[in-house]
């Protein structure tokens, strides 16, 4: 591609420029934006197939058919995101002219950002940072700062709740989410997620040592990425749309989209972190990145399932359950991972 | 945080209806509260006023979406007491049995209603898929789904079609088997059980002294039931017992109205044992009315449903008053959902069942 640019730069006696182009700084820039296009549209393509899975399957669990629009269903999405493209864009008289727009932004960009500690396979990544586990967690960490202040900005008695209660309970689940892969690093070693997948290629999947830590790393990703039955920012019964009620438009569909988004990461981040992420069990000739893939819908899968089967609990019992059940249990799966490093089993 | 006013309505996913309930919240807490009504007013009380008898029958069908039948039910038999009708006893069997029908679709309406207000729609369209049933029940016997307009003063409008009772016999079995299921979606589950359990307690005395009636009343742990009470239609030749529950909270309210469902299936396979397999189901009434007075009240699936007929002689009434079950419940409703937090408006409201179009009038 270079090669065709650089001829067409001689053609119009441009030497200088194409001198420049052909520099290996400009080079490897150009090569980071293309490997970073091609994993947003990965992630946003995966991301798009998981909002068509949520809603068809519960369409089945329900005893109804699902998205209808296209082969299974697949364009309702695209048909959804149109429609939210064509509305007109209002900013509440009473809202905060600077962080009102600013707020799905923050969310959008930093749910969309969270694609690039990623692996999918070997060799399908962004970066490979040796923190990759760190920045990811501190990248969720961020969302329930930029949800209050989305809920703060739009100046609503709803919007302000969600956004308090959002910033409640995401905080207090990151103290159980944390320990649970505390446990993990403790038996892997390392705090890359390429490394920790090696690893478990190489030894046991984490979910058999750390079961404990399993089960509470799902039900805290579960509150994490606020889906039922810890949607309580957005209740819809009580705080009609939550913190997002304001927001309207095209920027509600990407917010949506963005909870698919962080789902996406959730869900990965389970499947890497415990179950195995590219490692096939059997049946060498299916490629690893398909592996991946399959776990990771059929982690989606019990989302879906715990999102048909149970209503949504309160504020306090949310925090109960995080403070008195989980975080226990998390600490418990901790001793049991440090236990087994010391007796030099793993 | 501060104390604040919150207005849920009256266009707001927390109310069924247009009306508004204001809350004073602590933080999550609610310290104060006081529900406004009248969104909806239409003036009924004074529009069939112009009415004559006949007329006022669809009228009334329209009081409440949910349980039509009831209050033209109710109505037919305030008129019929004031012109001193007596009702055929096939006719009788086939109100009480559309009684017990109605509830039933009733209640599955109000179980659809909680599904969405306790964030589980699941049971939402569980909910309105075996409502579907019991309407196309409705649909064979009236010809609608919704407001039927089948009672008739001095009896009802038809009789039962060809092959009612095989369909109606399939369709309960069908029910019960759905009952079950409710059972393993929701009181086996911890998760809805701690958002019901000990939520807008209030105690026997308390029931009685602020007027509720009906299942409300009930799940308080009072045994009083119209139908039991003060029979009406055929309801004293029946065997079947009356609901109660002495937790007088929101699960005990949820259990009362599922127990009920399972009582009214067993009443409405007793009335087709029972009922006369053949005879008139309606006899004419006069055009007017004479002057006097006329009361009748009956078990709604809301509660105690009273029409107070006042006639002048003539062919209107001259004045039609109605009390409605909901309306003093949810004059009751603040003392149930104060002290407790904003999460459970929607958890205790649902259990009372709301219905404005019969609140408003």
């Amino acid at each position: 591609m270079v090669d065709i640019v650089g001829t067409i730069l001689r053609w119009l006696h441009l030497y200088g420029l194409a001198d420049w182009l052909g520099s290996p700084g400009v080079l490897n820039i150009v090569t980071i934006l293309v490997v970073a296009l091609i994993i947003l549209i990965v992630g946003m393509l995966v991301s798009i197939q998981l909002i068509w899975q949520d809603r068809k399957m519960l369409g089945r669990f329900m005893d109804r058919v699902g998205t209808q629009v296209g082969p299974f269903g697949l364009f309702q999405n695209f048909a959804d995101a149109f429609k939210v493209l064509v509305k007109e864009y209002i900013v509440p008289d009473s809202a905060d002219r600077l962080i009102y727009p600013l707020a799905p932004i923050l969310i959008i960009g930093v749910s969309m950002a969270m694609f690039v500690t990623i692996p999918y396979s070997q060799g399908f990544y962004m970066s490979d940072s040796d923190l990759s586990v760190i920045l990811t967690l501190a990248m969720f960490g961020v969302i329930p700062f930029a949800v209050l202040l989305g809920g703060w900005a739009s100046n609503n008695k709803y919007t302000l709740i969600g956004g308090m209660r959002a910033a409640a309970q995401t905080c207090a689940y990151e103290v159980p989410l944390l320990l649970s892969v505390v446990s993990v690093v403790v038996l892997t070693g390392s705090m890359s997620l390429n490394d920790i997948v090696v690893y478990q290629q190489e030894n046991v999947w984490m979910v058999v040592p750390l079961i404990i830590g399993f089960l509470v790393f799902v039900i805290s990703m579960i509150a994490e990425v606020e889906r039922v039955p810890f949607d309580l920012p957005e209740a819809e019964a009580e705080l009609v749309e939550g913190w997002g009620t304001e927001y309207g438009g095209m920027r509600f569909g990407l917010i949506m989209m963005s909870e698919y988004a962080r789902a996406f990461v959730g869900c990965s981040l389970i499947t890497i972190l415990f179950l195995g992420g590219w490692d096939g069990p059997f049946l060498d000739y299916i490629i690893e990145g398909a592996w991946f893939l399959l776990k990771l819908i059929l982690v989606f899968t019990i989302f879906v399932w715990v999102r048909a089967a149970l209503p949504r609990v309160r504020t306090d019992q949310i925090l109960n359950i995080c403070w008195k059940r989980l975080l226990p249990l998390a600490a418990i799966n901790l001793f049991i991972a440090v236990f087994f490093k010391t007796m030099g089993w793993f | 945080m501060a104390e604040m006013w919150i207005n849920m309505g009256p266009q707001h996913p927390m109310t069924h209806g247009l009306w508004n309930m204001r809350i004073k919240v602590d933080g999550e807490t609610i310290v104060d509260s006081e529900p406004v009504i009248g969104y909806l007013h239409r003036g009924w009380e004074r529009m069939v006023e112009d009415r004559n008898y006949p007329q006022i029958i669809p009228m009334a069908d329209r009081l409440c979406y949910g349980s039509s039948f009831t209050w033209s039910h109710v109505y037919c038999m305030t008129v019929e007491k004031l012109m001193g009708i007596e009702v055929p006893e096939r006719a009788k069997y086939i109100r009480a049995m559309s009684d017990e029908l109605q509830r039933i679709g009733n209640h599955l309406m109000w179980l659809a209603a909680i599904g969405t207000d306790l964030g589980n729609l699941t049971m939402f369209l569980y909910a309105t898929r075996d409502r579907e049933l019991f309407l196309d029940m409705f649909q064979s016997l009236c010809g609608a789904r919704m407001t039927y307009n089948f009672c008739r003063i001095g009896g009802v409008r038809n009789d039962s079609p060809p092959n009612w009772v095989r369909d109606l016999e399939r369709t309960l079995d069908y029910f019960e088997k759905r009952l079950e299921e409710y059972d393993m979606l929701v009181d086996q589950s911890k998760l809805f059980r701690m958002r019901m359990e000990g939520l807008g307690y209030m105690s026997a005395k308390d029931a009685i002294n602020v007027g509720l009636t009906g299942p409300v009343l009930r799940a308080s742990g009072v045994k009083y039931d119209i139908r039991h009470n003060d029979p009406y239609e055929i309801y004293d030749e029946l065997d079947w017992h009356m609901c109660t529950h002495d937790a007088c909270d929101t699960w005990a309210r949820y259990r009362v109205r599922m127990m009920e469902m399972k009582e009214s299936v067993n009443i409405v396979r007793e009335i087709l044992k029972k009922m006369p397999k053949s005879g008139p189901i309606r006899v004419k009434p006069p055009r007017n009315a004479p002057a006097g007075t006329a009361m009748a009240r009956m078990e709604d699936p809301r509660g105690e449903s009273l029409m107070y007929l006042v006639g002048d002689g003539g062919s209107k009434p001259y004045r039609l008053s109605v009390r409605s079950p909901l309306f003093v419940i949810l004059s009751a409703s603040p003392k149930l959902i104060n002290g407790y937090k904003i999460a459970d408006v929607p958890s205790i409201l649902g259990m009372l069942d709301v219905c404005m179009g019969e609140t408003d009038r």
